[in-house]
């Protein structure tokens, strides 16, 4: 994994200039090395992990269980692609086990998210069955705990 | 109230020194906007398989007092430990003794070997507590300087310079709070064989050695002829992040261990039951946390030792812990006006050197236990007053 990679992987927000200060490499090293991971689609994409709640938002956020009948040639893999390019899909997985397709979709509302379930992916030539479950709340968002409050730290500004 | 009550205190206690981080702490105390690099624990929070390990122990029930010497599950499991990462083999049973935290284990270990007058050779920069202890005990310190020269490593001819009749134990403490400073093993096997030769008894502290940067540490006491008179000293604050655990551990032979839980069991009883719980988790299945963090410190302490070599501060590499100690000698100032100047003019808190012992002049500690951007911040504030106390 290259330096930048573990880097960003490590969660702390640094823009390309302390980026390179941290690596000692130069910001176009950095810029240079950034492009390459999204070149190679190592790296696909920027987004902010935020807290819906705190933010006033309304989110509606759905797991589907997705039952799909494998296709000759390619498997589970054309269908997946062709669900996976919804808007309201967030995230679409291969699961083993009792169902096919994890399938996590978002919309404004309720039925928004219902819409999408019975008149989309319900209607996918080659989708058996769909099982929706709404998420009622979020206690861990990629990493970040949303109901631990800040405190203020008991710790010395200094010690031995 | 009057404070007559002063004629109480004890003479050897009214003449230790009051610890240089404390007076410093009272300043940066009063600026809570300052950024610090003063801080001497991890800035991570205890993983928290290992939290929830202390918690469940509570939810069990387990509050009550253990052995003396540990619980014997958590003394198997330091053995495997000690085996596995350090090649050193200790009987649980009578060998190993889980203290509160590594500066109980130091106090004891001192307060179990040294009769009055008895004298300690230990290297400085130090910790804090060392010199203390050994007046403590009763005994008289010999400071033996480490310097930028040898990366603060300890010169073997340094310590057969310092060696007096009355010598009875060498302190050593690798990698080094405050410098980071590591010895090679070819220099250990130096001190080893006058270790030796003058029957000296080894304490090694190795609290840091999960931090080492570059190299395998090599603990004094798997050398040859070293284990039998070697008290090894461990514990979970700093690789395992559980400063506020207060847990650490002795290994030794079995007649010194008996000796430190005399000591132990009269004044401490026993180590905290919750804390040797986490501890036993943190053994187990601490290593992935350990390794995550310390790729973290890796990567820190790079940035700031480029940084402040950038800022015209010269300062060497330390191969282990999580400080860093550069020069200020390029400022001409003393490590007490730099770091006051620092703090006052540009809120960064660095810890003076001479709070670790007088070698310490004309150096600084700065903590890399914080975030990137804090480093980046601190070390361009750093850069900034050194340009202007230059000119």
């Amino acid at each position: 994994m290259s330096s930048v990679l573990q880097l960003l992987l490590e969660g702390e927000h640094l823009n390309t200039a302390q980026m390179a200060q941290v690596l000692g490499l130069s910001e176009s090293d950095i810029s240079a090395e950034l492009k390459r991971l999204e070149g190679e689609q190592i790296l696909l994409g920027w987004r902010p992990v935020f807290n819906p709640e705190r933010a006033q938002e309304t989110i509606v956020r759905a797991v589907i269980e997705v039952k799909i009948s494998p296709e000759r040639d390619g498997g589970f893999d054309r269908l997946a692609t062709r669900i996976s390019r919804f808007d309201s899909v967030e995230s679409c997985y291969l699961m083993s086990g009792s169902y096919d397709l994890l399938v996590i979709a978002t919309g404004s509302d309720l039925r928004e998210v219902a819409t999408f379930v019975s008149e989309r992916l319900a209607s996918v030539q080659g989708v058996l069955s769909t099982a929706t479950h709404f998420m009622l709340r979020a206690y861990k968002e990629q990493g970040h705990l949303l109901l631990s409050p800040n405190e203020d730290s008991d710790k010395p500004a200094v010690s031995a | 109230m009057a404070d007559d009550s002063q004629r109480f205190v004890a003479d050897h206690v009214v003449g230790l020194p009051r610890s240089g981080i404390r007076d410093f702490f009272a300043i940066v105390a009063a600026m809570p906007q300052a950024i610090s690099l003063g801080i001497g624990e991890p800035d991570f929070v205890t993983p928290w398989h290992i939290r929830e390990a202390a918690i469940f122990a509570l939810e069990k029930g387990k509050t009550s007092y253990t052995d003396n010497l540990g619980l014997i599950r958590l003394r198997r499991e330091i053995n495997t430990y000690v085996e596995h990462n350090f090649e050193l083999s200790y009987n649980p049973d009578n060998e190993i003794l889980v203290a509160v935290g590594v500066s109980e284990a130091l106090d004891i270990a001192l307060r179990a070997v040294l009769n009055p007058g008895d004298k300690v050779l230990y290297h400085e920069p130090c910790y804090v507590s060392y010199s203390p202890s050994i007046l403590l005990a009763h005994a008289q310190p010999i400071a033996i300087s480490t310097s930028a020269e040898d990366q603060f490593g300890i010169n073997p001819d340094a310590v057969e310079a310092a060696w007096e009749p009355g010598c009875k134990v060498l302190m050593l403490n690798f990698p080094t709070n405050p410098t980071g400073g590591v010895t090679e093993r070819a220099k250990l096997e130096r001190i080893a064989k006058f270790a030796i030769e003058k029957d000296l008894l080894v304490i090694s502290d190795e609290i840091y050695s999960e931090l080492t940067f570059e190299g395998e540490h090599t603990s004094i006491a798997t050398l040859p002829g070293m284990q039998e008179r070697t008290i090894f000293l461990h514990g979970f604050s700093k690789a395992f992040a559980m400063t506020g655990f207060r847990i650490g551990y002795a290994c030794g032979p079995a007649p010194l261990i008996e000796a430190m839980m005399k000591v132990h069991q009269y004044s401490m009883l026993c180590a905290p039951i919750l804390s040797q719980e986490a501890a036993i988790e943190a053994l187990k299945n601490g290593g992935p946390a350990v390794a995550k963090m310390k790729a973290q410190y890796h990567r820190r302490r790079d940035l700031i030792v480029r940084r402040f070599n950038e800022a015209g501060l010269t300062c060497h590499l330390p191969k282990g812990s999580f400080y860093a100690f550069p020069s200020i000698q390029s400022t001409g100032m003393s490590s007490m006006d730099f770091c006051q100047g620092l703090l006052t003019e540009q809120e960064v808190a660095i810890v003076p050197g001479t709070a670790f012992g007088p070698s310490g002049a004309g150096f600084a500690r700065a903590s890399f236990s914080t975030s990137y951007e804090r480093i980046i911040e601190a070390t361009d504030r750093i850069e900034r007053y050194v340009d202007k106390v230059r000119k």
